[in-house]
């Protein structure tokens, strides 16, 4: 790991101070100055010398500020600085966010976390092994220009949806893809100041030319919490991951899936695909396909083949199209089967 | 840089390079060699620790920022003093081969028990699994843990 100084920020105020001090790089990832929550990602990464931050500003005295969850009328708010356990702990996230408690509680190892903050978990980044494995000269997200050793290389566990010819790495995590399929806003702090919202789902971006731009936030940029809007759909919602290991292991392919039923007929569906795509992807056809029709194995399957429609596999990882479309059926079948208290 | 350290009910203060992390201080500062450094990337458990009975890892905790009370496994029974149960109960199930990632176990079992999540062996297996045993010791890991639980919610 590279020298780097460590700062400590109190309130947010001091942490944006802090982190616009160097805000002209032209990602946040490959900002001189990087915040620092629970550590689990950009420790894993400094170590490896993926990332050589000189600066790491330490927001966890942020926990007063941006560490709460709030069960609002309208939804629920979930802080940046709250930790994955936490989260996954509360009591009106399991009763009423059913996806998002199975979405934390199947992501990496209990310790894991007890570390890693929700804001941080969103920002988790590839692990594409050409990425993370610096011998390795040609990889765009990692040295923009380089070009992608993964389109030739070893690349099962890498992306089918939203790939392009510059990178087909995956966006790994599993919460980031219970907030797009529920619709979450993202709540995010600049520089100047000023707090914006916006749709999760515009959070981050397919790689296109440029993969080493995985977000749509500026450098000294801060995520201060998600906005999880309640629905009649909220309650019956689920998320299921498939692994090569039982546990402790990252989505080869995974979906959530939140259902707004009239018997077996689907008023309202909301589908985010892990494990599959290049950023958490919400699959917009495959819910049309299923909006006023009977949901069934025949019904779910069609809305599956429309969700991977647009799927383009490179070498090994073609298997996943098909795995993808099955864990689909299966989460909507079992979302289907949930018994949900009034 | 300064740091400040509670360790087994201990204060330390000492100078450290801010890159250091609590793994390292642990073992090569303060001598504390039973947690133990296996991946030192977050993969394998082996460093787990207890901050304010909170288990975290110990090879991705900056020592700077390592604030509250840490216990390592030299921390859980003192000199002369019987093992602390789930201690004994490792020892009488066997649950080890090579020994390595023991003290890494020990101190996630504890806190395991203590978060409600060693209800059955299910439950016990899935919030483990971020302890990896290459020798395999897992099914009287599983038992350790089960053997030890009761006796843990009594202690409180």
């Amino acid at each position: 790991m590279r020298a780097f100084v460590l700062d400590r920020a109190a309130t947010s105020v001091d942490a944006i101070g802090l982190g616009a001090t160097s805000t002209s790089a032209d990602a946040h990832v490959r900002s001189p100055t990087q915040y620092l929550a629970g550590g689990t990602t950009l420790f894993d990464l400094m170590k490896l010398q993926v990332m050589n931050p000189a600066r790491l500003v330490d927001i966890s005295g942020l926990r007063a500020e941006h560490g709460r969850i709030v069960a609002l009328e309208d939804g629920l708010w979930l802080g940046a600085l709250v930790r994955m356990s936490e989260a996954e702990e509360d009591s009106s996230v399991r009763r009423d966010y059913p996806v998002i408690r199975d979405s934390l509680c199947q992501a990496a190892s209990p310790q894991l976390r007890n570390m890693a903050s929700l804001g941080g978990n969103v920002l988790q980044r590839t692990r594409c092994t050409y990425f993370r494995d610096t011998t390795y000269h040609a990889c765009n997200k990692r040295e923009p220009g380089t070009g992608c050793a993964a389109l030739e290389g070893c690349n099962r566990r890498l992306a089918v949806l939203g790939t392009s010819g510059a990178c087909i790495a995956h966006y790994p995590g599993d919460f980031a893809v219970a907030l797009v399929a529920l619709g979450a806003e993202v709540s995010v702090l600049s520089t100047d100041g000023r707090e914006r919202t916006f749709a999760f789902e515009d959070l981050h971006r397919v790689p296109g030319e440029t993969p080493h731009i995985e977000t749509n936030l500026v450098p000294g940029d801060l995520i201060t919490g998600f906005k999880v809007p309640a629905h009649a759909w909220t309650r019956r919602s689920r998320y299921v991951k498939v692994r090569d290991r039982a546990s402790y292991d990252f989505a080869l392919a995974s979906a959530a899936v939140a259902l707004d039923l009239e018997g077996d007929v689907v008023r309202a569906v909301r589908i985010g695909l892990g494990g599959l795509a290049t950023k958490p992807w919400r699959a917009h056809e495959a819910e049309a396909a299923l909006i006023g029709r009977r949901l069934d194995k025949a019904s779910a399957r069609e809305a599956a083949a429309a969700a991977l429609a647009g799927a383009a596999a490179h070498g090994d990882v073609a298997f996943k199209i098909e795995l993808g479309r099955r864990t689909l059926v299966r989460a909507l079948l079992e979302t289907q089967a949930m018994e949900v208290s009034a | 840089m300064d740091i400040t350290l509670n360790v087994n009910g201990r204060t330390h203060q000492l100078g450290a390079d801010p890159r250091m992390m609590l793994l390292d201080v642990l073992r090569e500062v303060l001598g504390l060699t039973g947690t133990k450094k296996g991946c030192d990337q977050g993969q394998c458990g082996a460093c787990t620790v207890l901050i304010d009975g909170r288990r975290v890892l110990s090879c991705f905790t900056l020592a700077a920022l390592a604030q509250g009370e840490i216990t390592t496994i030299e921390g859980l029974s003192g000199e002369g003093e019987p093992l602390h149960p789930m201690q004994a109960a490792f020892v009488e199930q066997d649950a080890y081969q090579c020994g390595y990632c023991t003290p890494g176990q020990i101190l996630s079992a504890i806190a395991c028990v203590h978060e409600g999540h060693a209800g059955d062996e299910d439950e016990i297996r899935e919030y483990m699994s971020g302890n990896l045993c290459r020798c395999a010791a897992y099914p009287k890991i599983v038992a350790a843990v089960k053997q030890a639980a009761p006796q843990l919610t009594e202690r409180g």
